[in-house]
């Protein structure tokens, strides 16, 4: 096997990054791909509360890298899928404790045994981004429709682009219909139009998001919500399956329109 | 100061922290000889903030994201690039790395006459210059892609953006008021031309095509029709 290593980011905090992370891994673990996730947001560990481990660890990333534990003693196996892992973030130390090279070992130590590698990043575009960034084979950047989320994304693509790791793939999560159609938020169409980098998911706002997360179970996990649904859709798009763009909105033909606009590889 | 056996790396104080030169030969050569020396004088160096002269060197964005990787490290932090070659500042800006220090090197020096000799220059951007990111030249700066909104544009003379501008812009930066500013879409969140600046109209309608420039002391802005003011 040969992993493909994913890093979800974003510039902005608070965006939906370790609500993607969790959902696309369980959304790949549920299509039968072997998943690893890495919390990279060290100081501020929390993919380990969305995925619901949290009681289980033991030994963290900082841990594996500084040679107190082996990388197996570090993964922690989610039970309700068959091949889903996750490496938690340290709790007590602060981003200078890994290094770019540390990270790029790290899952190169990963590679051969995982169909994917997600990485968690934290929030802004220092030493924490560039530890994220520097093993990636692909990025998505998350972002919500609105002005300041846009334009953090739009410098986080600029760096990814001058990291030579791009062109970065796009999801805007917490799209509400109801108020695009006030015309009160971005529209998708908005978004895309300023960031001109291919498409990959919308998720709308959903509550039920804030619930299971509270509950340690991703929306992902049943597919039931509108939300879960989304995340599954990106999971296979990732996968190379071409999935249509659901219909968020009651108004005829407003993703069939999006997905014209998609522009693959652009920048 | 010269390092015995490595002549061709050099360190010295400069008012922004060190200075390192890099002189000529292979690359490959020289970033290993430059990676041993942090390693050699790890404590000397620790906190320092460097500037790094590659001179007639061309580095990709990733040889100089490696570098500074490596030197953050070592708790040393690349802050510039100073260069010859257009490509190597181009990769260092978009980094994020300065490309000039506080005293400038001499010979990169440009008055503001300068800018205007025949055959003057101009530097070819093709990508869009997005949120934080920053072009400055001080000849003409031409953009086939979008300046977006947080991207900046610095230019000695004048500016041409085959795309939306969206971004800042100054240009004529050194005094020149016959620098003019061309936009296929003309939506600036802020544009000046040597000591002028434009007050941003309202948008009336669809965008076209305008030029901006300076006529008797006022900023004007006029859609362009295939003739020259
Ligand atoms: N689609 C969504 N609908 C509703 N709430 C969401 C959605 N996506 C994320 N949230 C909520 O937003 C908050 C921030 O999300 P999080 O994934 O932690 O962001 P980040 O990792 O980018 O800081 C969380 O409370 C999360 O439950
Ligand atoms: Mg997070």
């Amino acid at each position: 096997m040969a992993a493909k290593v994913l890093t979800i980011t974003s510039g902005k905090g608070g965006v939906g990054k370790t609500t993607t992370t969790a959902n696309l891994a369980v959304s790949l673990a549920r299509d039968g791909k072997k998943v690893v996730c890495i919390d990279g947001d060290i100081g501020l560990r929390n993919l380990d509360v969305v995925l619901g481990l949290e009681n289980r660890i033991v030994y963290d990333l900082v841990d594996v890298i500084e040679g107190r534990c082996r990388l197996r003693q570090a993964m922690i196996r989610d039970k309700r899928l068959p091949e889903l892992y996750l490496i938690p973030a340290a709790q007590t130390r602060d981003k200078n404790a890994v290094s770019p090279s540390d990270m790029v070992r790290l899952t190169d130590d990963l590679r051969a045994e995982f169909d994917w590698v997600i990485i968690d990043s934290p929030a802004g575009i220092e030493r924490g981004f560039r530890n994220a960034i520097a093993p990636a084979d692909m990025a998505v950047v998350v972002t919500n429709p609105e002005v300041s989320a846009v334009r953090d994304a739009d410098r986080i693509i600029g760096l990814i682009e001058a990291e030579e790791k791009g062109p970065a793939r796009l999801i805007i999560n917490r799209v509400n219909p109801a108020m695009v159609r006030r015309g009160e938020m971005l529209s998708a169409e908005d978004v895309i139009e300023l960031l001109a980098i291919e498409l990959i998911g919308i998720i709308p706002e959903d509550e039920s998001v804030v619930i299971s997360t509270n509950k340690g179970q991703p929306v992902a996990l049943d597919g039931k919500s509108r939300a879960g649904e989304a995340y599954h859709n990106i999971a296979r798009r990732l996968n190379g399956e071409k999935v249509p763009f659901l219909n968020l909105d009651e108004k005829e033909g407003l993703f069939q329109k999006l997905a014209r606009m998609i522009k693959p590889g652009g920048n | 100061m010269v390092m015995e056996k490595k002549p061709a790396i050099n360190i010295k104080g400069v008012r922004d922290g060190l200075l390192i030169t890099v002189g000529e030969g292979e690359w490959r050569d020289l970033e290993a000889a430059l990676l041993q020396m942090i390693e050699e004088r790890a404590a000397f160096l620790e906190g320092a903030r460097v500037a790094l002269d590659v001179g007639n060197h061309i580095l990709r964005a990733v040889d100089l994201g490696k570098l500074r990787d490596r030197f953050s490290e070592k708790s040393i932090t690349l802050w510039a690039t100073l260069s010859n070659s257009p490509v190597t500042e181009k990769n260092a800006q978009a980094l994020g790395l300065a490309t000039r220090i506080h005293t400038p090197r001499p010979e990169r020096i440009i008055h503001a006459l300068d800018t205007n000799l025949p055959g003057e220059t101009a530097i070819l951007v093709h990508r869009t210059v997005r949120s934080g990111f920053k072009i400055s030249h001080n000849g003409h700066i031409v953009i086939i892609g979008d300046v977006n909104p947080g991207g900046e544009i610095f230019a000695g003379g004048s500016v041409v953006v085959w795309g939306r501008l969206k971004g800042m812009v100054h240009a004529g930066m050194d005094g020149d008021e016959k620098a003019v500013v061309c936009a296929l879409e003309m939506e600036p969140m802020s544009l000046r031309i040597a000591g002028y600046t434009l007050n941003l109209p309202q948008r009336r309608g669809k965008p076209e095509p305008e030029m901006v420039y300076v006529q008797d002391g006022r900023v004007i802005t006029e859609a362009w029709k295939t003739k020259v003011k």
